[in-house]
């Protein structure tokens, strides 16, 4: 087993471990970052493999890397470490105000890594039944971090996480369940039949009527964690409760880990089935989950609620994309998904530290930002001018690369898209301009913002937009063509 | 003798099986639904012991025993424990009338009869007609968690589903692979003492844990 895939997994679980040990000790969150800052090198040591050497498996097949998970292990192992780094001082003030207690810090630094860890894990395993497993423990790790206030609304937000992501993920088990029932057919039983690749060879013979049956089953169990419309209800309480951290890794990183399960289902079952039936069920979600995102948006008073609507937004338009299918969709799928970890977790950044300052998360009690502090003002304006697709930011350059993918291959779901994109701009736009450039309401904040992360990431966002490195483009086509 | 009526034995735990997720459907109170999701448990055992020995499939064994210590002894002890410990009232509250999700039970088991009805024509195992009785209380379940009221019981629902899930599993694979067997196993344990924990936060901060209380985050 290659060292720097073994270091990916074994950084985040050690650090699990050491940091439910050490407590809360003074250093814990440094040392918190500093697992992190690792994993991050690991990944990009992985990477560079990837790149030179091509997909390898590992651990008796157990494991894989192909350019498509190693990109979203690097896009993880990144957001992860700017939020470790984020949430050091963030976490610190919220322990000053007293909101969190000195057992809730243990365990938010310990569940941190191991969240890290599960979200690893289901990126790189190779057998699917751990994907499964992995992805409940995704659940179970954060479910206490949503609830780490203790306060009426985050125990009650927790609740609704954990039953309503547990119903859905059983649903996913009974999918993999048939999945393993139709490769068991043709490659006998044992772990070998749920194994990604071995089925990705064999797809053309898998039973059809069972995989149709399977990938409902699975579209509904994981579809639930990327937050899909109907099955989203869970997701914009867990964002808007939970510590900002938390709800910027949820909506980093999580939603799109769940998606990329259910894009690996997606390959086996168009394989099988010879008609775009997966894909046509990823479209009409998707595009219904826009839709209905956009229509939700502009009635939030919650800043983070409103975020979390349009996580739901995005997602929706990601999985559209990748419903759609063909090297440029799929490759503006990724791009997005990309864009959106980014722009979305900077943006949570700044919003925290906006309510940290107001004391407040109702988007009327906060005002004139920009007044009182330059830094988390412009880094919600700039956050919120990235996240709406305005250019130079790369999100615009992933959306209008979808846009014009729906116009040519599929005429009737342009002006869906479109209108909703629009309603929901003037949506978020009308609600963030008057917090930015109002009259000031809010106190002054005694501690310095720690904004290098939204900088650092809106940075990106914007390098992505005004020029891709060839090197990167021919990475995600790359992993665009394993899409299909 | 054994062997040749194996297979209707197996159908005859299967019914069982479906006896016991009506009787949870029905059931008021809350030491007998635990009691009730011990029985099932141990159906479920009892039933993945006769499939191995029928088959031949010696990790059955190992998934039998699995069963018989986790959702047999740990969970219901588990759970025993927090009801004891927690001091609540303890009534079970349905959110609709029992005879009527009776009736919408019935006709879960019709509709997962006949979602089941393809797959088991292909299942090449002695057990396939349990498939649709498997699929059958997995939607129970799934009907007692949407109906009751408390926290407790919902849980239970959502355990009861695993055992569907497992039963479904080796209606029609005989079992998962090991592996994942034991992965499925240490998330539900796991998850098992996180609700532990969060009962108490639940009931620290409202007195009950009647999740009517956890109705406030609503749209506008």
């Amino acid at each position: 087993m290659p060292a720097e895939l073994l270091l990916l997994l074994a950084s985040p679980l050690a650090g699990g471990l050491v940091l439910a040990l050490m407590g809360h000790r003074r250093r814990a969150a440094e040392v918190n970052a500093a697992f992190s800052t690792f994993t991050f090198a690991a990944a990009a040591a992985l990477v560079a493999r990837v790149v030179s050497e091509g997909p390898f498996e590992a651990l008796y097949r157990q494991l894989f890397v192909d350019p498509l998970n190693v990109f979203l292990v690097a896009l993880t192992a990144f957001v992860g470490m700017t939020t470790a780094m984020f949430s050091r001082p963030y976490m610190r003030i919220e322990r000053e105000h007293g909101r969190v207690t000195d057992g809730g810090m243990r365990l938010y630094h310990s569940m941190y890594q191991m969240f890290s860890f599960t979200m690893l894990l289901v990126l790189t395993t190779n057998n699917l039944g751990v994907m499964w497993v992995a992805m409940e423990a995704a659940t179970l790790t954060t479910v206490l971090l949503v609830a780490l206030y203790r306060t009426h609304a985050s125990l009650e937000a927790a609740w609704k996480y954990f039953i309503l992501c547990g119903v859905g993920i059983a649903q996913a088990l009974l999918g993999t369940i048939l999945v393993y029932f139709a490769a068991e057919k043709i490659l006998g039983a044992g772990v070998g039949a749920l194994l990604w690749t071995e089925l990705d060879t064999v797809k053309g013979r898998l039973e059809p009527a069972v995989m149709s049956i399977a990938f409902v089953f699975l579209l509904v169990g994981y579809g639930t964690k990327v937050g899909m419309v109907p099955l989203h209800n869970w997701l914009p309480d867990a964002h808007a409760e939970g510590p900002t951290p938390v709800s910027a890794v949820l909506s980093g990183l999580l939603l799109n880990v769940a998606l990329y399960a259910l894009i690996r289902f997606k390959v086996i079952t168009d394989g099988a089935l010879e008609r775009p039936f997966a894909s046509g069920l990823m479209m009409g979600f998707g595009l219904l989950s826009v839709a209905v995102a956009a229509l939700f948006l502009s009635r939030q008073r919650d800043i983070k609620r409103m975020f979390a609507y349009s996580s739901i937004e995005h997602m929706g338009l990601i999985t559209f994309a990748f419903g759609l299918g063909g090297p440029v969709a799929s490759f503006a799928g990724l791009l997005h998904m990309t864009m959106h970890s980014l722009t979305k977790s900077a943006i949570f950044f700044a919003v925290g530290h906006a309510t940290q300052k107001a004391g407040t998360q109702l988007m009327a009690d906060i005002r004139g930002l920009i007044r009182l502090s330059p830094t988390v003002g412009w880094g919600l304006t700039l956050g919120t001018v990235a996240i709406l697709g305005l250019p130079p930011f790369g999100v615009f350059a992933s959306e209008f690369l979808i846009l014009t993918q729906a116009i040519a291959h599929a005429p009737w779901a342009a002006p869906i898209l479109l209108v909703s994109l629009g309603i929901s701009f003037a949506a978020i736009f009308g609600k963030v301009q008057p917090m930015v450039f109002g009259e000031p309401s809010v106190a002054r904040l005694r501690h310095r913002p720690a904004l290098l992360p939204v900088f650092a990431h809106l940075l990106l966002v914007l390098m992505f937009g005004l020029y891709m490195p060839p090197y990167l483009a021919g990475w995600y086509r790359q992993a665009a063509l394993l899409i299909g | 003798m054994l062997q040749h009526h194996g297979p209707q034995l197996v159908n005859l735990l299967a019914s069982v099986m479906l006896l016991l997720a009506f009787a949870m459907l029905s059931q008021r109170r809350i030491i007998s639904l635990i009691n009730l999701f011990a029985a099932q448990g141990f159906t479920l055992f009892l039933s993945t012991a006769l499939v191995a020995w029928l088959t031949g499939q010696d990790h059955l064994y190992a998934s039998a025993l699995l069963t018989l210590a986790l959702k047999v002894i740990a969970l219901p002890w588990i759970l025993h424990r927090l009801i004891r410990r927690l001091n609540v009232k303890w009534d079970v509250e349905t959110l609709i009338n029992i005879p009527t999700t009776m009736l919408i039970g019935i006709v879960l088991v019709i509709l997962a009869f006949n979602l089941a009805l393809p797959i088991s024509l292909l299942a090449g195992t002695v057990t396939k007609a349990t498939l649709g009785i498997a699929l059958a209380c997995v939607l129970l379940s799934f009907l007692m968690m949407i109906t009751r009221s408390k926290a407790v019981p919902q849980v239970i629902g959502f355990l009861a589903m695993e055992n569907g899930l497992f039963f479904a599993a080796t209606g029609a694979v005989y079992g998962m692979p090991m592996v994942i067997e034991f992965g499925i196993a240490l998330d539900v344990l796991v998850g098992m003492l996180i609700l532990g924990i969060f009962f108490f936060r639940i009931r620290e901060r409202f007195d009950s844990l009647d999740t009517r209380h956890l109705e406030r985050l609503k749209e506008l």
